[in-house]
Order: structure tokens, then C-alpha cells, then sequence
């Protein structure tokens, strides 16, 4: 199927018009060294509906998650989408647009990123949030490079209850970049804060946690803050399960000064993980050292001054800065943020924390049955929101093996992250698990001891 | 002109527009499973709207809203070429919207294998050795392309090397990408004659700094819509003092089958698969920058990455000179299954006739633009060219800005301006294939009633637009007084 409209009769009559033969000569500029004088050595094209019949096969070679039941969180949540979300951030002149260069016929995202930008302050409790960037951990690494400052060098002191991917990602920019990452362990599920307090010094540039942590428990970030404060370090709060903000503490209420994170759980489709939707919000007073898009309200310039909106701060960013500018940042995840947008519109004052309520109780329960099978324990006893970790009386390797037996798919074994945790699974429960699917998971848990 | 006012200032306390589950587990005081001291004090202050509203509301945003699908796109540079539906139907499938990252490779075979073939097929797409295809746009390829530089070279004990070339007609992306990786810059000329590379200017470079270069980055064709065809000689005089040469696909459009960055000498290359294949652009994103690298730097990409063997598919960790990882999970795969469906959509002829016909259109399109305005480099381009809005500024008092949004009156998008830097009230434009003939003859001729308006009635061009949903917005005011969020009782930016 091509997607070229003109015909080649079509195309000739305009080689013509140039007073040209045929394509061949407008590339003469290419030298014949260069010129691939063969056919790519792709597969022949596919028309619509052979390509769908084939990419249909290919989808349904995976599990989705509709089609079995899942417990996986682990850096990313299901949580159940309004059906008005996709039909409204599908709408083609979102989807096919480009960032706004020319606001006067770009309203409409402007004006969506920039309710984005308040609901994302509303939830963290913070003064002001950007426009979005490629994922929670690049976020994080933008905060920390903000907290550093131009140069670049420093040290950010990070727990390891940060999403272990989310610090792989921190330590390969440290590498380029040239600072350095100091990483403090935790203790029973939440960072030592005796570490902790003996890692903060007078020089480190930002101290890095995450709430709820990796491992689903709840940071006791007012502690963490004063340990944090008490040399000129930014504090910063890692998100990944933007639902916990329901019924947890705000970060702009402990303190934080920038928090980071993930919301592609809020109205996007999970898609293996990506498109994400990293966010970044912080107090007032670093907003000139913002990385990214952030959208302004202004008004016209002719005598009506009706209100409207335009990317603003733009000397911060590389097409005006180049080599001085706050971040490389160009492409962001605008269509997510509408997503999540009209995602949280939709759910609103009383939904947002409904949501947070459903998921720590319905965590909870899960982990009060699975807790009562002989030989499963809790691997921590911090208070958490809706994942927590199993220690199991088997290897997570065979424990997959059950699950696969019975079809389902567990949690996430932390072993592959956290060495020496091999009978250590990490179980999520989202609003969009029932009681049932939760009793099915102890009744696959209980065969296992028998 | 028209307003429509924000999602906060509509509905009233007691609505809401989603319903949850049903609470169908027994409950327990939230205080006694989280601390009092770790609870929220305040909801969050959401708006408290009915579905109707939510309804109306972003569709009236999207109806304030300019994308492909409304009109002509000649955003030079940016690749705004029709974004295929069939591609969007085929990342909604639950099989690939609905799986999770970590769940069990036995699980999601089909996912590996598409990754696996896309990394195939943009290989011999790039002339590459191999490719990842984590980067989630492509400043962020550039970043990782850089990092993977800076590790080889430190590999053969060459970490002192800190200089990256740039040419002055570059992306901005590439100084910033340079100075995130802890490079500094050094920018190379271009020639005023050929619009590629000033030869003496990176000669005198290469001298200067010799050793010290780490990597040149480079777009070809460049933003001028120039193929540089010195490329090789370019190439070999860098390589020559032990840099890499990074290539820079914002316009890879102009090269699907007809050249290769592999063989025209690049180390590194990424891809803009929201440009190049297709896939929507959402907006501001999400994009994808995939990269490619010659054979010496494939020990250093971000793992994991995709392998096949007789069990199936799987991720294999990355080698112990791996830089690690640039994001979390496997880069932007809902990006990918668009890009995939659309190389599998067009097949080898079909990809080189989508380079063809965005070069054809071009060119057309500048020989019509011709007689109004000065053309930069008046000589057959590739997918993109540069006028300059000088004459009409000198004699009409107009400028590139004027111009372009007084375009926005005739129900099109503006090209690019005042970039690439090195041209005077620069409109860069760029048709792509996806256009009819009747298009490019309408812009032509829209472009020359506005010469003619800027001659005849200049306030008309210099006032414009005057059809948008609201008229020129003051750009200043909001720098000067930022007005980043709504608040409760808050007055409106004045």
C-alpha cells in the first residue's frame, strides 16, 4: 500500500514542468559511491488487509493483559481507562500535529498541556510542572542534572529503593555526563535512614527517593527531607504509581523540591512500557532551569487581548540555547499528556482518591491471604500502597512456572534486580483487580505449598 | 475569535465523569495500613466535571487544534507526511497495547519478534551493523550515539578526546545533545557556493584540533534540504584524525533507497521514526530515535537486546562494555508497531518511491515558489528546501513571520522559520510525498497573492491571521509575566 497520491503519469507531467526526464536527475547531486544500486532487502509490500491478517497473528502471540489476569506492577500500573479518554485523545487533529510553533492554530494542545501542567501541580502538591518528558527515568535524570547545574559535576546520593531500572538509566548518564552516583541501601523495605544521613554531605547536589518505593512501601519522607535539607542538596521524589498521590502525602507537603515520575498509567495504553509519560514538577523557584516544553498563558496582541496560550520560556530550550540550553529535549509525549489529562478531569476530585482507596485496600487484601499460606511471608513489614513483596517457600523462578501452568502471570521476581533475593516476589494490585481474580492467585499460591 | 475557557472553570462540586470498580474486598482503616503522617491531607483540587462536559470540552480543544488530517503541513525539517490509519489500528490491538514490560518471555513472542525484524529491516534500511531501538526521540539517539562515542573511545585510551563538530546550519539538538554527553562544540562553516560543508573550515578544524576531535554530527541532506557530496571525503579526512561521524536522520526521508548512511561513511545514525516512517507526531510526541552503529560500536549499546534462536524469541543482556541503559523498558514500542506496519506497508519499492516523491514534490514546489521569492541556494534539493523572506522584509517591511502567519488565513500550517540560522528570515518548507499536485500548485499560489498583499497592503500580512480562533498572541508578556498553571481564583494573564 503506498500512501504517495500522485500518479506517475502525475509525477512525469511535473518532471516536465522542471524540464526534467525522470527522477534520476534530481539526484545528481548524490555520487555515484554512495548510490545503493540495488532494492532494500525489506519483505515485498503488503497490502491493508494482508498486513492486518499478519500483525493480527503476530499480536496474538502475546498474552495481553485482558486475557489473563496479572500482578504485575513494578514501574507500570494497570489502571482501568474511561472509554471517553482514547475517543477524545485519538481525535486526529491531536494526534497528527506537530509542537506548536504556530499557536494561533495549535490552541487546543496548548490549552490541554497547560491544564496538564496544573492538574500534574494539583496532584504533587507542587508550584509548577512542564510540559512532559520521554519517561519517569529520564525525568529523574533531568532533576538530578538540573540540581546540578551547569557543568554538571557533583554527587546525588540515591536509595536503592529507586525502580532499579530508573537508576541503570541515572548511572549510564553519570558516565557521560561526568558526576557521580552514590547509592544508599534500605532497611526492612525503606531506605536506611542512618545510611542515609551518613551519605548526605555539604557538597551532594540532590538526594533521590522514590514513594512508594520499588518494593511498594512508603517512604517516611519527612525524615528523609530533613536528613535531604540539611546541606544544599535538592530533594527529589521519584513517582512511578501516580495513584498512591490519592491518598499519600504530596510531595509540596514534605517537602520536596522536585518530583519526578511516570504517569502513563493515567489513560494511555501500556504498550510494553512505552510511549510513557514522564513528568516533572517543582517548586517556583527553579522554573527558569525547567528541562522541556512548558506552555504560558498570554493574551493577543491586537486590541482585544483575548486570552490564549503559547510554549513560553523558550531561552531555556536548544533550538534558541543550542549548547547552553537546559536539556536536548525536543520530542516530548504531548498525546499521553492529553490522555492523562482527560483522565484525571474524568475522574475528578472524588475519583482520584477513590482510586487510591480501591487499590490500597484491594493490595491489602491480597496480602492478607497470601500472607496466611503456610510458608509465604512477608518479605518487610513498612506500611505500602499497592504492591508489596512475598517471600515464597520456592524459587520465583518455579514459582513462574506454576503460573504459567495455570495461565495467569504473577509478580515480578526481584531477583533479577536485587541479588540474593531469589524467593522474593513483587505483587501488584490495582482497582482493576477483582476479588476473584485475587483468591485465584492464592489458590495457585496454595497448590504451590501442597 | 473565540474562547473556550478551561476544564477547571467548568462544572460544579458533587460531578465526576468516570466510575470506579466496586470496593468487592473487606476493608480496614486506611490508618492503620499508612502512617497519619504520610497521608494526604487535602484531596487533590481536580476539577469536578460530567462526562458531557469532558466530552465537549477537548473535543472543542481538538476542533482549536491544526494537524495533518486538517491541511497542508510543510513544516520544514519535521516530516509532517500522512500518518497512515491502518498503523493506529494495528498498535490498538489488545496484543500490543495490552502487555506489560515484564511480563514472562514465553508470554510475548509476538512482541520480541516485531523488535527483532524492525531492528532488521532499519539496519539495511541504514547500512548499519546493528540497531537499538530504545531512544525515545531523536535528541535522545543523539544523546545515546554520543555516549556510545565517548565509551569507545575511551576503550582505545582515547577518553581525552572532548570536541564535537557541528555544522552552523544544525539542529539544536545536536550542541545541546553534545554538551549533555560533556562535549564541547566546535562549528564548522557552510559554503556559501554548495551549501554543504566549508571544506577549508573543517580542514582548518581537523588541523587545529586534531586528536581532539571526537565526532563530527552531521544531517545529509542537511537542513537546507542539500545532499552534501563530499560526503566521502568528509568521512575520510574525519576518520583520518580518529573521529566518528554521527548522522543526524532528521531528513532520512530523502535517502530511503537511494543511499545509505552506512555507506556513505557514518559510525552512528539515528532515526526520527515519527518523521521518516509515519507515525504520528501527537502534537510534540511521543516520537522514537533509534540508532544504528557500525560494527566497532556495537559492543557499547544499551542492552537488552532482541535474539532468536530455536526456543524462540528472547532479550539478551548487553556486553560488560554496554553504556547501560538510556530509558526504562525497550524504547517507545507503540512507536515501533506504527513504524513497522509501515515499512511492511510500502516494502522496498515502496520506500524508495516515498524518497522520490518527497524529492519530486520539493523540487516542484521551489520551482513555483521561484519568481516571488529569493530561493537560498537556488539548485536541486532533496526533500527540503529554504526561501528567503529578505526582499519582501527590505522592500514591504514584511518579514518570514508575517509571511508564515498569514499562511494560517488559507487554512494551512506554516513552513519552519528564521531556521536554519546562516539564511535571512528563513522559511523552510518542506511538501513531503503524501501531497497532491493540487496542494503544492495551491500553496504556490497562496504564496503569491501574500507577495502580492505584502506589496499591495502590507498591515493585512504584518496583522495576520485574522480567521484563527484567536489572533497573534504576545509572546513577551508571557515570558515576562510566566503563567504556567491555573489557580483557584486566580486572575487571567493581562
Amino acid at each position: 500500500m503506498s500512501y504517495v497520491p500522485n500518479t506517475r503519469e502525475e509525477q512525469q507531467a511535473m518532471l516536465e514542468r522542471l524540464g526534467l526526464s525522470s527522477t534520476e536527475d534530481l539526484l545528481e547531486t548524490v555520487p555515484e559511491e554512495v548510490r545503493l544500486r540495488r532494492p532494500l532487502d525489506l519483505p515485498a509490500a503488503l497490502s491493508e488487509p494482508d498486513l492486518k491478517r499478519l500483525l493480527s497473528a503476530m499480536a496474538a502471540r502475546n498474552n495481553n493483559i485482558d486475557s489473563t489476569i496479572s500482578f504485575l506492577g513494578a514501574g507500570t500500573y494497570d489502571h482501568a481507562i474511561p472509554s471517553i479518554v482514547p475517543h477524545l485523545q485519538r481525535r486526529s487533529e491531536f494526534v497528527t500535529s506537530y509542537t506548536p510553533y504556530q499557536p494561533e492554530v495549535s490552541q487546543g494542545m496548548l490549552q490541554a498541556i497547560y491544564e496538564f501542567q496544573t492538574m500534574v501541580c494539583q496532584i504533587t502538591g507542587l508550584d509548577i510542572a512542564n510540559a512532559s518528558l520521554y519517561d519517569g527515568s529520564t525525568a529523574l535524570v533531568e532533576a538530578v542534572l538540573l540540581a546540578m547545574g551547569p557543568g554538571g559535576r557533583g554527587e546525588v546520593v540515591v536509595s536503592t529503593g529507586v525502580d532499579p531500572q530508573y537508576r541503570r538509566v541515572l548511572h549510564t548518564y553519570a558516565f557521560a555526563r561526568g558526576f557521580t552516583v552514590r547509592e544508599v541501601p534500605t532497611y526492612n523495605g525503606t531506605t536506611s535512614l542512618e545510611e542515609l544521613d551518613a551519605a548526605v554531605s555539604p557538597t551532594t547536589a540532590a538526594v533521590v527517593i522514590q514513594q512508594p518505593n520499588f518494593f511498594g512501601c512508603v517512604e517516611d519522607a519527612r525524615a528523609i527531607e530533613t536528613i535531604a535539607h540539611k546541606g544544599k542538596g535538592i530533594f527529589v521524589t521519584a513517582i512511578t504509581e501516580p495513584a498512591s498521590l490519592g491518598i499519600l502525602a504530596a510531595p509540596g507537603e514534605y517537602g520536596a523540591d522536585i518530583a519526578v515520575g511516570e504517569m502513563m498509567s493515567f489513560g494511555n495504553t501500556m504498550s510494553y512500557g512505552a510511549p510513557a509519560l514522564g513528568f516533572m514538577a517543582a517548586q517556583q523557584k527553579f522554573m527558569r532551569l525547567l528541562p522541556g516544553r512548558l506552555v504560558g498563558q498570554t493574551v493577543e496582541e491586537g486590541p482585544e487581548k483575548q486570552t490564549g496560550y503559547v510554549l513560553t520560556l523558550q531561552t531555556r530550550e536548544q533550538h534558541i540555547r543550542r549548547e547552553r540550553a537546559t536539556s536536548n529535549i525536543c520530542t516530548n509525549q504531548s498525546l499521553l499528556a492529553v490522555g492523562t489529562t482527560i483522565f484525571l478531569a474524568a475522574l475528578g476530585r472524588q475519583g482520584f482518591r477513590e482510586l487510591g482507596e480501591l487499590c490500597v485496600q484491594k493490595a491489602h487484601y491480597a496480602y492478607r491471604q497470601i500472607t496466611a499460606i503456610p510458608g509465604f511471608s512477608a518479605a518487610f513489614s513498612a506500611p505500602f500502597f499497592d504492591e508489596f513483596v512475598i517471600k515464597a517457600p520456592i524459587s520465583t523462578a518455579r514459582l513462574q512456572h506454576h503460573f504459567e501452568q495455570a495461565g495467569i502471570i504473577g509478580g515480578y521476581p526481584l531477583v533479577s534486580s536485587y541479588p540474593g533475593m531469589d524467593n522474593c516476589m513483587l505483587f501488584c494490585v490495582t482497582e482493576t483487580r477483582t476479588k476473584e481474580d485475587i483468591d485465584t492467585l492464592v489458590s495457585v499460591l496454595k497448590e504451590v505449598q501442597a | 475569535m473565540s474562547v473556550e475557557t478551561l476544564i477547571f472553570e467548568k462544572g460544579a462540586p458533587g460531578r465526576r465523569a468516570a466510575s470506579m470498580p466496586a470496593m468487592d474486598v473487606p476493608t480496614g482503616p486506611l490508618e492503620e495500613m499508612i502512617p497519619g503522617s504520610m497521608l494526604r491531607a487535602e484531596p487533590a483540587p481536580l476539577p469536578e466535571v460530567s462526562e458531557i462536559e469532558v466530552v465537549r470540552h477537548y473535543t472543542h480543544l481538538s476542533q482549536r487544534n491544526f494537524g495533518v488530517d486538517t491541511g497542508f503541513y510543510p513544516l520544514g525539517s519535521c516530516t509532517m507526511k500522512y500518518n497512515p490509519k491502518l498503523n493506529e489500528d494495528i498498535a490498538a490491538l489488545p496484543g500490543f497495547a495490552r502487555i506489560h514490560p515484564l511480563q514472562p518471555e514465553y508470554s510475548i513472542q509476538g512482541a520480541i519478534e516485531l523488535i527483532y525484524e524492525l531492528e532488521h529491516y532499519l539496519a539495511e534500511i541504514s547500512g548499519m551493523a546493528r540497531i537499538t531501538l530504545q531512544p525515545s526521540a531523536g535528541a535522545h539517539g543523539e544523546l545515546t550515539g554520543l555516549m556510545l562515542i565517548k565509551a569507545y573511545h575511551q576503550s582505545q585510551g582515547e577518553g581525552h578526546r572532548n570536541l564535537v563538530i557541528i555544522p552552523d546550519n544544525a539542529h539544536g539538538t545536536n550542541p545541546a545533545s553534545a554538551t549533555l554527553a560533556d562535549y564541547r562544540t566546535v562549528e564548522v562553516k557552510t559554503d556559501a557556493r554548495t551549501g554543504g560543508i566549508d571544506m577549508d573550515s573543517l580542514q582548518a578544524i581537523l588541523e587545529e584540533h586534531g586528536n581532539h576531535i571526537a565526532a563530527i554530527m552531521m544531517t545529509n541532506p542537511n537542513t537546507l534540504g542539500l545532499f552534501d557530496g563530499n560526503i566521502v571525503e568528509i568521512a575520510r579526512r574525519v576518520h583520518e584524525v580518529g573521529g566518528q561521524l554521527y548522522y543526524d536522520g532528521a531528513n532520512a526521508n530523502a535517502v530511503l533507497g537511494i543511499t545509505r548512511p552506512g555507506d556513505m561513511g557514518f559510525d552512528v545514525v539515528h532515526f526520527n521514526l515519527h518523521k521518516t516512517c509515519s507515525t504520528p507526531h501527537g502534537g510534540g510526541g511521543p516520537g522514537a530515535g533509534p540508532i544504528g552503529v557500525s560494527k566497532h560500536l556495537v559492543p557499547f549499546l544499551p542492552g537488552p537486546l532482541p535474539a532468536r534462536d530455536e526456543r524462540g524469541y528472547h532479550w539478551e543482556d548487553a556486553g560488560p562494555q554496554s553504556i547501560g541503559k538510556v530509558r526504562a523498558n525497550t524504547g517507545n514500542f507503540g512507536v515501533l508497531v506504527r513504524a513497522y506496519t509501515y515499512i511492511r506497508s510500502n516494502g522496498p519499492d515502496g520506500l524508495r518511491h516515498v524518497a522520490e516523491s518527497a524529492i519530486l514534490n520539493a523540487n516542484y514546489l521551489k520551482h513555483g515558489l521561484a519568481s516571488d521569492y529569493e530561493i537560498a541556494y537556488p539548485i536541486t534539493c532533496q526533500h527540503e528546501f529554504v526561501v528567503s523572506a529578505q526582499r519582501q522584509k527590505e522592500e514591504y517591511g514584511v518579514t518570514a513571520l508575517d509571511i508564515a502567519k498569514r499562511l494560517l488565513d488559507f487554512g494551512m500550517y506554516a513552513p519552519t522559520t528564521y531556521f536554519p540560522l546562516i539564511v535571512h528570515e528563513a522559511l523552510m518548507i518542506e511538501p513531503t510525498e503524501t501531497e497532491t499536485r493540487e496542494t503544492l500548485d495551491y500553496f504556490v499560489e497562496i504564496m503569491h497573492q501574500i507577495n502580492e498583499e505584502a506589496r499591495t497592503q502590507p498591515e493585512l500580512v504584518k496583522t495576520a491571521p485574522h480567521t484563527t480562533v484567536v489572533g497573534r498572541l504576545d509572546q513577551a508578556l508571557a515570558a515576562r509575566k510566566p503563567n504556567l498553571r491555573w489557580t483557584a481564583g486566580q486572575e487571567a494573564t493581562r
